[in-house]
Order: structure tokens, then sequence, then C-alpha cells
């Protein structure tokens, strides 16, 4: 079905006349589908929140008219409601030749499920930009499209560019400018085909894996670090195709650019195109609201800047960057320093300080009060002696005289914060009490549980909010109202990295020391490899080049089959449930029933040996105890003479190298494994033959147990003469 | 110039067998009548590179090239003569000579280059950023015959395995990683902190390492000091040195001991001067300021040096003679396409092309041919893109073709010579024809036979 509906697709964009007749059409999501405005976006979704005063989805919207899209199709998913609201009462719903469409949904947890479900709508007719409705650009359309559509005529698998941006190179800028993860692209510097795409995921390593075929492919490749994804994506109509023939397809780029760029069988191809002079970046967390709410105010992004943005409110820009709304009410003695933004009918009071901030409508600010790097929304009340310092403070927040905000906290609507209270750095305090659910699993991390869950506990909330707050106003002092979120196990180091302050100056040192050592420990690694090629390989896990996956493969079903077994061991689990679960192994690693003798015999092996024993016959005594314990799990899977031979050669494999101890009980425990008929003599014999004819220094072992073997031979003459 | 120049001249080398023999070894192979040792001599006294060391492996080898050298260059080059055991490889030759090296740079050069990269741009390269290494990298040389001689030469990885994989900066000035061998059969694997200083690496896989390296001297015996493992200087020492290159362990020429402890103490304080410069959001120092602020001790805490590349003009001539079907390939190239390699060393009388030889009646040889002084050919031959050497004598109804023969061949009547090397003193019966093949000096092929893609020689005694 799918696959009909692309041929068709396809037989449409190839037709010239049809794809100019397209008007160009735009999906905006309307849903990060992340958790990190959280516990803001609980209340209100992430793309209503003001950005520099407006909200963050007119920034893109109006972006989108001016770079001549026609028609958008806005995705709303987390408090759908709000945002229709929002766009119906807005400027975009008058807009002549600009439509905005809403699609909504209530159960979308993904990228993926959006465009799954636009695709069902079957609205989209030719190519499409894709973005989030927490991006703010400058930048102009038209010739990344006209590259677009000439790349797709010649070549109809290049079905999406990706705009991307010149950066700093060095996790330390990333982190410390968008508070995103370093990502590398490799990029052919010709075709500009995006080859690779490695955001944070595997940063354990030190280096970065090309495939050979890559470079086989492309005699120059240019790897980047020094670039930044704009999230803004120029799409065929290929893409929401392909996201419904592969419904796994969750996140834009972990999922869908990962897996074009590795699946080489229907050989789609992504190019990017690279911005210079004009600005594109994503809202992605607090560090890059602060960054991206400071290039509004000091006109990175112009034309859409406040002034120009909302002509209607008489918006000046004085010196410094300071913009002030018309009326508002400034004591004489207040000093509002540079890059600052001061919004409609806000108050503010004698000696008191602002610089770098964004103050929102009608706010009452006392006396003596310090606001620095802070983001106060609309209706906040802060009364005389309070201190705010890198803080995002939202709609309706009272804070009572002589309170102070540490570095990095959020209040998120209506909460107040008592008399004197100190709300310690990188707090997150909410009305709602905190999920108490945690988002640890992995299909939550970008499932935002603000879609469902989110709007469900707003609405009780708000019911019985009364008696909550009596139970909690300790927690902000006297007079306080609102829950002080508990950080989670373990992301609590974390926080300082997305937080709208700045980076501790300890924390970034930290972040170079740990580059440096991770660069150290690489080094280390090589160094005392490179020497030796066979210790290199060592380190690798894998000992042939050529079949290193299969033979990682098996490394990790030995070590799954090892733990299944110890489980069994330790929790005396019944050996037909122990057969049960390595036969289970055995088909989710799609392994042969020798590989799992083999993996058994070696767990029992192993744990005979880590079992304690001082002498040599007390471990032939553990390895007869533990044969004669689990022969039944170990004979469940061999089932012919292959697979006898392979438990002997893994035995010796083993007294080589992992539990050289055995080495010398050689014999006697292949004569205990032939008194217990796991083997046969058959399966010894052939061995033996097998390893007749290999080197001398292969055949120790059979000289070890050439007497037992000898044994074997003459009773076997012995019943040939009967 | 205070420039040592090694150059490894190698010995018998075993890929090259039957056509190297105790009495013509690797670096006297006639490349068009001149030993192919006389080519990288040339260009180094071309560059005023004049002060040598010729490394070659085992003693009579060095013998017979001593005696050679000291004939031709005797008034023109200060040349010694290092004699090395086998098998110790490149590094290991380096390291057995390094109580030679005097002079700050050093560059090393393959004796069985032939090329017309000029050493001396390179030594150039080297001085002027003040690097540790300077690798020479040229184009892959563009040879018909050795992709289709090679079978299934068409298969991608396979084609991959032969060549680097390079990663340069963007101003291609600075080598920023590079693999070669073995691990060019995995996937590669790029070292990130690199890239994170750099911010953008160049993967290149159409250039090849051309053997031609010009060494810190300070730097190249302290690695071969301190990795007594490293064998090689193109596998180890060199990636060895990329690899490190933000983070030299003791490579600097500073004692590194003692200067240790010193650094922890500013560690601290020198973040602060970094860290403040990324706040200010000033930019962070170029990956080249980077590693220039660091002599002084000032800036940076690790230690670097620098790792350069110089890439040879895509119209140069740079092929390595260490295979067989790289000999018949410089052969034909320099007497055809590169002939400008030829050029100018008529200063060795012995290798001009001979005082026209006594040609039969009939008989053609064809362009971008050569014929040794004192050869004869008889009558209704052909000769076609071939070097035949000094004091042959070829019979009547010949046939040469894409064909080496040495000196003091003996060609009999009605031979058919196809793609093969003929070494000296053979002697060819009648009728003989010889398609792909060698064969070893002093070999007799009997008359009538036929060979297809053999190698023939003498049996050892």
């Amino acid at each position: 079905m799918g696959a009909q509906k692309k041929g068709a697709t396809a037989r449409v964009s190839e037709d010239p006349e049809e794809l100019a007749r397209n008007p160009l059409q735009a999906i905006l999501l309307a849903d990060s589908f992340a958790t990190t405005f959280r516990p803001i976006t609980l209340e209100r979704p992430k793309v209503l929140l003001p950005l520099v005063n407006i909200p963050m989805i007119d920034y893109t919207l109006a972006w989108l008219e001016s770079a001549g899209v026609e028609e958008v199709f806005v995705f709303c998913c987390a408090h759908s409601k709000q945002v229709i609201d929002y766009l119906e009462s807005s400027q975009w719903s008058s807009q002549p030749n600009f439509s905005v469409a809403t699609i909504e949904s209530h159960n979308s947890i993904s990228a993926g499920d959006a465009l799954r479900l636009i695709y069902e709508r079957n609205v989209i007719h030719g190519d499409f930009v894709l973005i989030s409705g927490d991006t703010v650009s400058n930048m102009l359309l038209t010739q990344a499209l006209q590259e677009h559509k000439e790349r797709k005529k010649k070549d109809a698998n290049a079905i999406m560019t990706m705009v991307v941006k010149q950066s700093k190179p060095s996790p330390i800028t990333q982190q410390s400018r968008l508070g995103t993860d370093e990502l590398f692209m490799a990029i052919n510097p010709v075709t500009k085909q995006l080859l690779c795409y490695e955001d944070k995921a595997e940063y354990s390593k030190g280096f970065i894996s090309l495939d050979k075929t890559l470079i086989a492919d492309n005699p120059s490749i240019i790897l980047h670090n020094d670039k930044q994804d704009c999230y803004i994506d120029i799409c065929s109509q290929e893409v929401l195709s392909l996201f419904t023939d592969n419904f796994d397809y969750q996140h834009l780029r972990r999922h869908f650019v990962k897996g074009l760029l590795v699946d080489d069988i229907m050989g789609y191809k992504i190019f990017t195109h690279e911005i210079h002079s004009s600005y594109a970046a994503r809202i992605d967390n607090f560090r890059s609201y602060d960054t991206i709410s400071k290039d509004i105010i000091q006109r990175w992004t112009y034309p859409f800047v406040p002034d120009v943005l909302c002509g209607s409110t008489a918006i000046k820009v004085e010196r410094q960057g300071t913009y002030r709304a018309s009326d508002v009410t400034l004591s004489r003695s207040a000093h509002v320093g540079s890059f600052t933004f001061i919004g409609q009918g806000t108050k503010i009071g004698n000696d008191t300080k602002i610089s770098h901030s964004v103050v929102g409508k009608g706010c009452t600010i006392g006396s003596n009060v310090t606001i620095e790097g802070s983001y106060i929304w609309n209706n906040v009340t802060i009364e005389d002696g309070c201190q705010l310092r890198n803080a995002i403070v939202c709609d309706g927040v009272i804070m009572k005289s002589g309170a102070v905000l540490q570095p990095g906290v959020i209040l998120s609507f209506k909460v107040v914060v008592g008399h004197q209270f100190v709300v310690p750095a990188y707090s997150k305090v909410s009305l709602l009490q905190q999920p108490t659910q945690q988002d640890s699993d992995e299909e939550l991390e970008y499932a935002d549980s603000t879609s469902g869950t989110g709007e469900l506990q707003s609405e009780k909330l708000n019911g019985d909010i009364a008696p909550d707050l009596s139970e909690t106003a300790s927690e902000l002092g006297t007079g306080g109202v609102g829950y002080i979120w508990s950080v989670f196990e373990g992301v609590q180091d974390e926080e300082w990295r997305h937080s709208v302050a700045p980076i501790p100056t300890d924390k970034l040192v930290k972040l170079m020391l740990d580059e440096d050592e991770e660069q150290l420990t690489q080094d280390g690694n090589v160094l005392s490899a490179s020497g030796e090629l066979k210790a290199d390989s060592d380190d690798n896990g894998s000992e042939d080049e050529n079949n290193e996956d299969s033979r990682d493969d098996y490394v990790f079903f030995e070590k799954e089959v090892e733990a299944t077994f110890l489980r069994a061991v330790h929790e005396n689990v019944k050996v037909d449930h122990a057969v049960l679960e390595v036969n289970a192994l055995r088909l989710s690693y799609n392994m042969a029933s020798v590989d799992c003798a083999g993996a058994i015999f070696y767990s029992m092996m192993k744990l005979a040996v880590e079992s304690p024993h001082s002498s040599a016959s007390e471990l032939l005594k553990n390895a007869a105890e533990m044969i004669t314990k689990w022969q039944k799990l170990l004979k469940s899977f061999l089932h012919d003479i292959d697979e006898e031979i392979e438990v002997i050669l893994k035995f010796e494999e083993m007294c080589l190298e992992s539990a050289k101890e055995f080495a010398a009980l050689f014999p006697q425990v292949l004569h205990l494994l032939y008194d217990k008929e796991i083997l046969q003599e058959d399966a010894i014999l052939r061995w033996a033959d097998e390893k007749e004819g290999a080197d001398e220094s292969d055949k120790v072992f059979l000289k070890r147990s050439e007497k037992f073997i000898q044994w074997l031979k003459e009773a076997e003459e012995e019943e040939d003469d009967d | 110039m205070d420039f040592q120049v090694v150059v490894l001249a190698g010995g018998s080398s075993k890929n090259l067998t039957p056509l190297v023999s105790k009495e013509l070894p690797k670096p006297l192979l006639p490349v068009a009548n001149r030993p192919v040792l006389s080519y990288v001599l040339h260009q180094l006294e071309q560059n005023n590179l004049k002060d040598l060391i010729v490394v070659v492996e085992g003693e009579d080898t060095a013998l017979v090239v001593g005696a050679w050298i000291s004939g031709t260059f005797i008034d023109r080059l200060h040349v010694e003569i290092a004699a090395v055991p086998e098998d110790i490889g490149t590094a290991g030759a380096i390291r057995a000579i390094s109580h030679h090296l005097t002079a700050k740079d050093i560059l090393v050069v393959s004796g069985d280059l032939v090329s017309d990269v000029p050493p001396g741009a390179v030594a150039a390269t080297h001085r002027r950023h003040d690097a540790a290494v300077t690798a020479m990298l040229s184009s892959i040389p563009v040879s018909g015959p050795l992709d289709s001689g090679s079978s299934g030469g068409k298969d991608k990885a396979k084609k991959l395995g032969r060549y680097n994989i390079i990663g340069l900066d963007p101003g291609k000035q600075f080598l920023l990683h590079i693999a070669t061998g073995a691990e060019i059969e995995k996937d590669a694997r790029l070292p990130k902190h690199i890239l994170r200083a750099v911010g953008q690496m160049e993967i290149r896989s159409d250039l090849m390492d051309a053997h031609m390296y010009a060494f810190k001297r300070s730097v190249l015996q302290e690695v071969l000091d301190l990795k007594d493992t490293f064998q090689s200087l193109k596998e180890d020492v060199l990636p060895y040195l990329v690899r490190s290159q933000l983070k030299s362990e003791a490579l600097s020429n500073r004692t590194p001991q003692g200067e240790e402890n010193g650094n922890e103490k500013v560690t601290s304080q020198n973040n602060q001067v970094f860290v403040s410069r990324i706040l200010a959001n000033s930019s962070t120092p170029s990956f080249h300021d980077h590693s220039s602020e660091n002599p002084d001790g000032s800036a940076p805490t690790r230690k670097t040096h620098k790792c350069c590349a110089y890439i040879a003009s895509s119209g140069s001539y740079c092929v390595r003679l260490n295979s067989i079907q790289a000999f018949m390939d410089i052969n034909r190239d320099v007497t055809g396409e590169a002939d400008h390699l030829l050029t100018g060393t008529s200063s060795d009388p012995n290798n001009n092309i001979g005082p026209s030889p006594k040609l039969g009646t009939k008989t053609t040889v064809g362009p971008h041919c050569m014929l040794g002084e004192g050869s004869e050919i008889g009558d209704k031959c052909q000769v076609k893109r071939s070097v035949i050497g000094r004091h042959c004598r070829i019979g009547s109804h010949v046939k040469v073709v894409n064909s080496v023969v040495m000196n003091h061949v003996t060609i009999g009547d009605g031979c058919i010579i196809q793609s093969s090397v003929v070494c000296s003193n053979v002697q060819l019966q009648e009728r003989v024809v010889l398609k792909d093949c060698q064969v070893g000096a002093g070999f007799v092929v009997t008359a009538g036979s036929e060979y297809k893609a053999e190698s023939l020689a003498r049996k050892e005694k």
C-alpha cells in the first residue's frame, strides 16, 4: 500500500509543471516531544512561551511567511487547544496568501507519529519545509529550495535537504552556547551529501567510525565538528511515506536521518545546505532560550526582532540595545542597563537595577530590586529588595520582599515565593506537583507526557488546588506557594548543562578536563597497542578483523548465556527453564546450538574456576560437581557430534586463554565428560583425528590426553572384536 | 640547509624476486637503464640536499651499492653508506643509524621513489611550520595496468586497502589522521579530540603516502627510543605522531620530566584563561595558534606538535618501485610520459641512450623505447614500449612489447616477449614465447618453450 502510494507521488513530482503549480507548504510541529521545558510546559505549550515577549511560534510563522511559504500545517498535540485558540485569535488567521491550518492529535508521542498522521491526512502535495515551532531564523529559503529541487530532478533519491550553520568547534562552546550536545557530521564537500550524522549517543567512544564503503565511494569527505543543525529541513513528499513505511521511526534525527544514512537498500540521500550570514537556531532547552533571546535583543535575527514584529505596540529601541514599550513607569532612580527589554505597562521602583534581562507586560517591580540576565514574563510582581540572577519567572508569579533567586531557577506560573526566601540554584518550582512516574524509560525521553498526562493533571489540580497550597507553604518560605521539584537521581549533576544560567567556571573547567582525560585514556589505549597490532585488536575484543561483527555478536551472546547460567545457579532455576531461556537467547542472537553448547560449557567451567579452590584436585572436584549438576542443560544442546567437538574445542581455547588452571586437568575433565556421557567417544576420537594434522603448538592438549584416547581406541577395537 | 637526508635504499626485496639478486640489489635495479636509486639521488642533488646517509640492508649489498655511488656521485654528494640487518623495518633502520644523525631536521626518503616532486619543497614546508613531521602525499598514480593487473581490482573495498585514509585540516596543511595497512580493512575510526580542536577534517582516500618524510631529529629519536616496538615509519611512527599531536608525551624540545610537575600547577590558571575566552565568546584559538602557542609554554597546558602534509601537485609523477608491476609501470612511464625525469641527467654518461645501436633491416623500434649502448638487434624485429639494456644480442623476427630487458641478454630468433621482465645475462633460445613472465638473472630458457604469467629463476645455490 505504502509502496503504491510512493510510486504515485514519484510520478507526480517528476512532472515539472505539476511541481511549479504546487504552493510551497510547511509542516510546523508545535510540540517538541521533549520534556526539557518542564515544569512550564505542563501548563502551557512550549511554542506559546514568550521569547522576548512574543510567543515563539510567531517567530517561526513570521519567518515561514517571509520565506515564501504559502500553506502551513501546524501540528499540535500537547495543549492543542491553547495552540489552536492562540492561532485563531492571532494575526495569522487572516493573512492573505498565507494560510495556517492546524492538525490536532491527542495521542502522538513523537515527531514520527505526527508525520504519519499528516501523511494520512494527505494534505502535502509536494516539497515542504519541516520545522518545529521553536525555531528562530531569518534565512532565505530560495536558494536551498532551488538546490533541493534541482537535486531531486537529477536523483529521485535526494529527498531531504538539511540546513546547517557554521558554529565553533569543541563541545565546550556548543555546550555553553546552545546547550546542545556535540554533533559530528560527515559531508561530501562536492555534492554536499550528508554521509554520517552522530550526536551525543556514542559519546563514550573517543573516535568516530566511518564506514569503509563511504570512504571508497567518496574520495574526499569532510568531517565536521563545527556545524550546528538548524532543524530546518526541506523535504520531498517521500519523507512522509517513509515515516509511514518505517513505523518505528520516532525521532527526526535519531531515527529518521540515521536510518536513512544506514539504509543502503533504498538508497535515499540527504543533503545539506549551509547558511553563512543568516540566522537559524532552535530553542531546545533553557540555555538556548537564554542564548536566542540575547541574539534577538542584539538583533541578529533581524527583521524578526520585537520592535518590527509587534508594530502595533510601539516599542522603542534605545541606546545599548534597550527596548522599552510605550507606557512603562520607570522610577527616576531606577537603572535599566544594556540589552534589556521592558514590556508594556510595567512599573519599576526606586533604585532598581535591571540588565541583560527581559521584563514582560504589566509587571510590578518594587524598589532596590536587582535583576540580571533573567526572563520575567507577564504580570509578575516582584516586591522590594528581591534579587534575581539568571532565572526564568513565568506569568503571575509573586516574589515577596527580600526573596532571592539563585542562578538557574525556573519559577512556573503563579508561584509565590515567600518573604526573604532564597530559592536554591537550578530549582524548578511549580504549582503542580512533580509527576511521580519518572521518565527513565527510553520511550518517554521524547514522548512528552505533557500531551496526555500533563493536561489531566492540570485539570485535576485546578479543582483542588487550595488544600495543596496550605500543605506546601513551607516549601517556599512563609506565604510561599508551589512545589520545588526534586531533581531526578543522576540528572542532578547535569542540571547546569541546560540551565538558563551560564555554566559556572568550575564546570567548564571540568568539561575541559573531561575532554582531556578522555583524550588521555583514548591515546593511552592506542599507544600501548600501536606497537603490536595484536594488542590493538584485542582491545577491540576481537581477534579477527574480517568477521569482527559476528565475533562481537558472539561475545555478547556468550555474555548473555553466562549471565543466564549464573542466575540459574544462584536462584536454583530449574534446568528446563534454563534451557528455554538459552534457547530464546539463541534465537534472538541468531546463533546455532553449537554456539549455545560452547557458551554454556564456557560458563560452567568459568564458574568452576571462580569458585574457591586451593589445589588442582579441588578444582577438578568443582568442575565435576558443576558438570554433574548441569549436565542436562548442556546435553540439551548437544544433538550431534559436531556440537560435542565444539565443546572440546571450546575447552581447549579456555585452557589456553581464560582459565589456564584447567590446562593441567585437561585429560581428567575430558574423561569426566566422557563418563557423564556428555561426550561420545566418536566425538573425542574425531577431535583427535582433526588435531592430528595441526601445528605442534596446537597439539599440546592432544598429547596430554593421549593415554585416554589410546584407551578409547583400544576399547573401541575390543568392541569391534566382540 | 641544516638537513640530513636518510635514503632508505633497502636490499633484497621479496616483492621483487626474481628481479633482484645479490649481485643486483633493489637499489640498483635498472629503470630505463639507470639504477632506481639514482633518481632519488639526482633529485636530492638538484635540491641542494647533499648530506646523505644511504641505508642498505646487508653488508654485501652495502658494498655493491657503495661502489656504485662512489663511482657515480663521488664528487657531487657527501654520502655515507650504512649497512643494517635485514628485516628490521624502516623505523629499525633509523634506530640503528640514529647516532649518525646530527642535523636539526632529517629528511627520510625511500630509495625506490621515482618522482619529480622536489624534496626541497617538502623540507621547506617542514621548516615553515616548524613541524615535528612532514609527510609527502601524492595523488594515486594513474596506471592502467595496475588496476587490470590485479584480478578483481574493481572491488572497491579491496581497492581502498591499497591506499591510505588521510585526514587533513581545511587548509590542507596539517595531517590530522592517517591510517594505513590493516587498519583500513575496518571502518575508519577518526579521533574525536583532534576533530574537536580543528572543527573539520577532510578525509581523503585518493592520496598516497609517498614515503618521503621530514622529521625533527629530536622528536624522531625520542619516539624511536621510547617505543622500541615500532618497526615501520609509515605504519607505526607516523600514525603515532599524528595521533598524539595535540598531546605529545615526551616530544618537546624541553626536558620532559622536570617540567611536568610545574605544568600541573599552572593547569588551573591556564584553564581560567581558556575559560574566560569562552565566556567572552571570543574565538577560541584556532588549531594552528593552539599548537604554535606552545613552545613558550604559555597558554595551553598540553604540549603539542605539528604534523604537516606536503601534497604534491596533481601533475607530478610519484611512484614507488615496490612491486614487479610498479617496476614495469615505472619503466614504461619514464621512457614515456614522464621522460622529463631522464633529461638533465646526462651527467652520467653510462646511462645515456646508447649511441645508435645496430639495427637489422626492417626492424622497427617504436616510440617510448630505449636501447642501451652496444645492443644489437637482428632483422625484421619489432620493439614497442620497451626498455632494452646494454650489450644485448637480439636475433631476427623477435617481438618485444611492453617489456624490460636488462643487460647482456641474448634473445634467439623468433622470440616473442610480452609484458615481461628479462634480467641480465639471461639466454632465451629460439622461438621462446613469454607473456607476463619474469626471468631471473642468468636463466636459460630452452628453445621453443612457452611461458605465461610465470616467474623463472635459477635455483639458489
